[in-house]
């Protein structure tokens, strides 16, 4: 892996306390390097979706830092990088066809539509969706929306991507293709990835790291190295190392999740 | 898709949901003049209590100069009076949406001014305004204007709030949140209120014709009802009552069919066929 000496991502005890006086998320420090694939894996209300929007400023922090490339998340242009979003849920406007949706981020920053044009070709080709530009998004089904989304994500060309549990309205079958689709994506494209998930298996298929949080309050509380080889193909995951690695978050998910058993009982 | 398609063209014309639509309606309308038609002539009852259809149809013929004029009266009045509440609804509503501050201290006198009984502020209006035409036209577009107003703040405050945070991700401007975002997400909201306006307009019409209604070529189809009705005139009373029901109907059938065309296939209120 590339450890460039600048990290991607730096979060210096960032909290979220919110008014009502729940703690959203006790301080946090995390450090991401440039390339990396990192997972926020936890039970929910662990604050993984709060950590991830305060990456990308959608949320600030209560107190704490949170920087990218060194740089407050506002002034990311600065140093000639981009950061997408993407969303839960597809966040398609209705009314315009998928090139108009995929085009949007390059509507919003003024590039001229010609390069647009030919940029948003490209990452439909690239998620496949060629024949579909000119479809509404109803049209589409629900993996379909979501491609089109992660191609909205990728059509400024952004050096960080962040992804909040992305296909988990998604039956089984489209998640596995499109968790094969986003490595291969991140491969070409050489792309650092926070993706916030709450299913293990594919917590260990797509990362470098997985970041275990639990909840009550939203805290880190481990990490692990997922240290095998890509590209990762689906025999990978019925390979011993992926049952492994799968065990280990799974007994410390169990631990994360220990002290909110008094739901259950 | 196609396999569907081609069934229902298969199917014989009369089970065809389209037709179906046209068809049945048109059927009850039929079987009620008829029996309309039929118990006047059979109870016999005079024309000045309940006139039959064909003399309605016929009284419409006849004083068609007189009818024609006054519908084009009405129709005119009702068409302004909803251009003039569907433009100011649309800038009150922005106004409205810029902060919740200037929407909580205006809502509740858009609240008053629609509570408030058009006939009971029509006589002021009238006092204040000269012109007959343009106190009517006020009437009528004070009744109109509150579904548009109502609708379209809503509309552009039902914004998806994952778009709204992606437009903020993306630094967009105001402008381009308004014009890119808002807008668009309001407009199913809006063809509704302008699908109630539309038909408000010319309720407000009519009532403000009943208190300002003047005589000669100024006469619109309240003021013949109203007259026909001293008159005793019963059958030109309901040609009047006729043509005001068709323009209702014309005006609501033309917005859904502006609605339908505006949303296209996106908006799932306008989608068809599932």
């Amino acid at each position: 892996m590339n450890h460039s000496p600048v990290p991607a991502v730096e979060v210096l005890s960032a909290n979220k306390t919110y008014s009502n006086g729940t703690q959203a998320l006790l301080p946090v420090d995390l450090r991401i390097e440039e390339g990396e694939f990192v997972t926020l894996l936890g039970p929910s209300g662990c604050g993984k979706s709060t950590l991830l929007k305060m990456v990308a400023g959608l949320l600030d922090p209560t107190d704490g830092r949170l920087l990218l490339w060194r740089k407050p998340v506002q002034q990311l242009a600065e140093v000639g990088k981009k950061m997408s979003f993407v969303f839960q849920s597809p966040t398609l406007m209705p009314w315009a066809t998928v090139e108009k949706n995929v085009r949007l981020p390059l509507d919003l920053a003024g590039i001229d539509p010609q390069t647009a044009n030919e940029k948003v070709k490209e990452v439909l080709a690239l998620v496949g969706l060629s024949k579909f530009a000119k479809s509404l998004p109803r049209a589409l089904s629900g993996g379909m929306q979501m491609r089109v989304s992660i191609a909205r994500g990728l059509v400024t060309d952004p050096d960080l991507l962040l992804m909040d549990e992305p296909f988990g309205a998604l039956d089984e079958i489209t998640r596995h293709r499109l968790d094969a689709e986003l490595l291969d994506l991140w491969q070409k494209k050489k792309l650092t990835v926070i993706f916030v998930t709450h299913s293990i298996h594919e917590a260990v298929y797509l990362s470098n790291r997985v970041v275990m949080m639990a909840a009550r309050p939203g805290r880190i509380v481990e990490e692990f190295q997922i240290p095998e080889p890509y590209p990762r193909h689906a025999d990978f995951m019925v390979s011993t190392g992926f049952s492994h690695h799968a065990k280990q978050l799974q007994d410390s998910l169990m631990r994360a999740s220990a002290g909110q058993e008094e739901h259950f009982s | 898709m196609s396999a569907p398609q081609a069934n229902r063209m298969l199917q014989p014309w009369s089970q065809n949901p389209k037709i179906q639509k046209i068809i049945y309606p048109i059927a009850v309308g039929i079987i009620l003049i008829a029996i309309w038609q039929g118990l006047v002539t059979g109870l016999n009852l005079p024309p000045y209590l309940v006139p039959s259809p064909v003399l309605m149809m016929k009284t419409l013929l006849t004083d068609w100069a007189m009818l024609g004029l006054a519908l084009w009266v009405t129709v005119k009045i009702t068409l302004f009076a909803f251009a003039v509440a569907t433009i100011l609804g649309v800038l009150i509503s922005f106004v409205f949406v810029q902060s919740k501050r200037i929407e909580s201290a205006l809502f509740p006198y858009a609240v008053l001014l629609q509570v408030t009984p058009i006939v009971a502020i029509a006589p002021l209006i009238i006092i204040w305004v000269k012109d007959p035409t343009l106190s009517m036209i006020i009437c009528a577009s004070l009744v109109a204007l509150f579904p548009i107003i109502s609708n379209t703040t809503l509309g552009l405050r039902s914004v998806e709030p994952d778009l709204q945070s992606y437009f903020a991700l993306n630094r967009a401007s105001r402008w381009q949140v308004l014009w890119r975002l808002r807008i668009p997400s309001a407009l199913p909201y809006f063809f509704g209120g302008l699908r109630i306006s539309s038909g408000l307009s010319l309720i407000g019409a009519v009532v403000a014709e009943f208190v300002a209604g003047t005589g000669g070529t100024g006469a619109g189809l309240a003021y013949q009802i109203l007259q026909a009705g001293f008159q005793l005139n019963i059958p030109r009373m309901f040609a009047a009552l006729l043509l005001i029901s068709l323009t209702g109907v014309f005006l609501f059938l033309f917005m859904s069919w502006l609605s339908r065309k505006a949303l296209g296939g996106w908006h799932s209120s306008e989608v068809t066929g599932e």
